[in-house]
């Protein structure tokens, strides 16, 4: 089962990656119009405020938890005073509560997209399939909290971290390391790369487009011809 | 001084008649597809009423325009900046559809398909959102179509602020106006302040508004921003849209498709020359009944020297000059002060002006027991409160609206005393502080309205489009496009979009065509 977990985790990232920013490059340059949040909430507005709201801020705080977690050396939170295991636990503790914030709220957005007349029928395929797919792996990264807490000592993490440093650096040996770890854990990373793959063909797009730039314009905007 | 050009409209409501072919018009041309159904750029509403969508005055409800802070400044009534964006995960004061209406059709086809019953066949309501079944039409962009409704429902209308409106209600007293109603294509407009990707913009050579419909990214705060709920999400794109001032057909000097195709020829379209420079004071001014007067201020005079050559230098052409000249707007607007600002509470200078109905003269003045005032009857015994028009128009001041509606008067009396009596009545002129002149031609622009004098509207220049004229940068070219290079971006299967939907939930009408036909000889 070697090769099989060299192609899922030693090059599987690269394709996900070339397709993440190739198709987002070339939908944004050659498709524009397509290129928008989706938002249903014209059609029904009830429970999207708060289902919308947790899930939006879980998942942003998810990713900006995996971002600095995974992708922080050790060396370096080691000389923060951070060891390992404490690390460790701070991940399980950021994660379950933004694992629970973000639950609470896409469970609100499935019922909601999968029950709701008018909106069940204006979604595409894409819609549904993606929101599922985010559905099932955040529960899969949930179902890994319990497995974390039973090994304190933080081995998985720093294989997994090891795992995703060496990936972004071009370092050789990736998949290597990760080849012993638990299938929920390999589920939620194929499942997380597979998100990345499938990005630029869905509305999920929208989140390139973060509008932070309209606190620096003015107010209004004059186009000349 | 930053001198630029608009084209701007005014809307005679004493003449319009309520037939909402400019509704109709504008909804061919213009939102006739799936997403837009319950769209109408253009809509034609019956007031008193709380209007389409459902109370769209009533800021404290929908947080529309712009509010003005203690320390002066101006920002949208939603929020600063920072409030938009926290809002952006779900917008706490979007309408919902039902505040328009859900869009439907009629099963037709039954109407020829059914089985032979003793009872006619009916054809049913079915949602174009979900292809549902509806059992029962809840409301409809004209719900209130001639008072359609009861006086409890409609005397909910803003307008009524400060008015004991309870007589109203009565058969005797009640009164109605008509009130279309279109895209202000404001000075200051809220929704291009609100648009946090920045895809609404004001274009600099004829200040029409336009959301740029690849940079819209249906972040939806331009839909509650706007104070006249003018811009409408398009459920099927996820793009917003809004009323274009039809401007390929202003480019080329034509009138928009309802100002075109109004028979009761109510509207203007013209051009007015302002500085931009006085737009954030004018807005942010302290007193709202002033905003009035001040929007008046950023006008500037198409006939003074100054201003003329301030405007040739800042590269306006010069039939635009010209026709800034002839501006049946600004004769309205400006010069005879008969035409009004909708709203201007709302802080946005609106630039869609509308001259208020004159109405009939409550029967107590008609019996000479109150109210006429030598030939003109006095305006506050017109059946249409004057309040009602001025809190409709300039933000409850009522001198402005009572001086129209006297030079509208005016103008009767003078025009009956000349061509009826044959005699000239100057006097009724100086009261209401108009020339012989003036009044001879708003009798020609109100009362004959003329094509040519309604719409005076100079193509798009060459000066403004160089690009688009330079054969040397077309040759080659892909000519329209929908900003995907020379490639449509279509393909039959989309690789960004899924499948591609048809136009209609069941597809359009096949056509059979015969292929065994003898060709002729």
């Amino acid at each position: 089962m070697s090769y099989f977990n060299t192609l899922l985790f030693g090059y599987y990232p690269y394709i996900v990656m070339s397709v993440f920013i190739i198709g987002s490059i070339a939908r944004y340059d050659r498709d524009q119009y397509s290129w928008r949040t989706g938002s249903s909430q014209l059609l029904r507005a009830k429970d999207l405020r708060l289902g919308s709201n947790l899930f939006h801020i879980g998942i942003l705080l998810l990713f900006v938890g995996h971002f600095v977690g995974l992708l922080t050396p050790p060396e370096l939170y080691h000389s923060l005073g951070l060891s390992t295991s404490a690390k460790q636990v701070l991940a399980v503790i950021a994660g379950g509560i933004f694992g629970g914030i973000c639950f609470k709220g896409i469970y609100i957005l499935i019922r909601r997209r999968l029950t709701d007349v008018r909106i069940r029928k204006t979604s595409s395929r894409m819609d549904i399939f993606i929101l599922l797919l985010i559905g099932v792996q955040l529960v899969l990264g949930l179902l890994t909290l319990p497995i974390s807490l039973y090994h304190y000592d933080g081995a998985n993490m720093l294989l997994l971290s090891d795992w995703a440093q060496r990936i972004v650096t071009f370092r050789s040996g990736a998949a290597d390391q990760i080849e012993g770890i638990g299938i929920i854990f390999k589920l939620h990373l194929f499942l997380g790369m597979t998100l990345f793959l499938i990005f630029p063909f869905s509305r999920l797009v929208h989140v390139w487009s973060v509008p932070l730039g309209y606190l620096a314009r003015p107010y209004q905007v004059v186009r000349r011809r | 001084m930053k001198i630029r050009a608009q084209i701007g409209m005014v809307l005679n409501l004493d003449k319009c008649i309520g037939c909402h072919t400019c509704s109709i018009t504008c909804k061919n041309v213009w939102t006739s597809r799936e997403g837009v159904e319950y769209a109408w750029f253009n809509n034609v509403e019956t007031k008193p009423g709380i209007g389409f969508p459902k109370q769209w005055e009533n800021q404290d409800k929908w947080n529309g325009g712009w509010v003005r802070k203690i320390n002066g400044k101006i920002e949208p009534r939603q929020g600063s900046k920072h409030k938009i964006l926290r809002n952006i995960f779900a917008n706490p004061d979007l309408p919902q559809i039902d505040d328009y209406y859900e869009p439907f059709d009629f099963d037709y086809s039954h109407l020829q398909q059914a089985a032979t019953s003793k009872a006619p066949p009916t054809a049913r309501p079915r949602s174009l959102i979900t292809g549902e079944r509806m059992e029962k039409i809840e409301g409809g962009p004209n719900w209130e179509e001639i008072l359609g409704t009861e006086f409890e429902s409609r005397s909910r209308d803003t307008n009524f602020d400060n008015i004991q409106k309870a007589m109203y209600g009565e058969f005797e007293n009640t009164f109605m106006m008509y009130l279309p109603r279109l895209c202000e294509h404001c000075l200051n407009p809220t929704c291009v302040a609100a648009c946090p990707s920045g895809s609404i913009y004001k274009r600099e050579e004829d200040g029409i508004v336009l959301i740029d419909q690849d940079k819209c990214r249906g972040w939806r705060m331009c839909v509650s921003a706007c104070p006249y709920k003018k811009i409408y999400y398009n459920w099927e794109t996820g793009k917003s849209e809004k009323c274009t001032f039809c401007y390929p057909r202003i480019e080329a000097g034509e009138p928009t498709v309802c100002s075109e195709t109004c028979v009761g020829r109510i509207r203007y379209l013209g051009v007015l020359l302002y500085d931009a420079d006085r737009i954030e004071a004018a807005a942010s001014c302290e007193n709202e009944q002033d905003l009035y007067s001040q929007q008046l201020d950023v006008f500037l005079d198409p006939n003074d020297e100054a201003v003329i050559a301030e405007a040739r230098a800042a590269g306006i052409p010069e039939s635009w000059l010209t026709a800034a000249q002839q501006s049946p707007v600004y004769k309205m607007a400006i010069d005879w002060k008969v035409a009004f600002p909708l709203h201007s509470e709302f802080r946005t200078l609106p630039m869609v002006w509308y001259v208020p109905p004159l109405s009939p003269i409550q029967s107590a003045a008609e019996n000479e027991q109150i109210g006429m005032d030598g030939d003109i009857p006095d305006v506050r015994s017109l059946r249409i409160p004057v309040q009602y028009l001025a809190n409709l128009l300039t933000a409850g001041k009522e001198e402005p609206v009572i001086l129209g509606l006297e030079r509208l008067l005016a103008m009767r009396s003078y025009m009956r005393s000349k061509t009826v009596d044959g005699v000239v009545n100057t006097a009724v002129l100086e009261r209401v502080d108009l020339t012989q002149l003036q009044v001879e031609d708003m009798y020609r622009y109100m009362a004959i309205a003329n094509y040519e004098d309604r719409f005076v509207i100079p193509t798009s220049h060459r000066e403004y489009a160089s690009a688009t004229f330079d054969a040397y940068g077309e040759q080659g070219g892909c000519g329209f496009s929908f900003g995907s290079g020379c490639s449509t971006g279509n393909s039959e299967t989309n690789l960004f979009g899924g499948n591609k939907k048809p136009q209609r939930h069941g597809g359009g009408i096949p056509i059979k065509i015969p292929v065994n036909v003898k060709p002729l000889k």
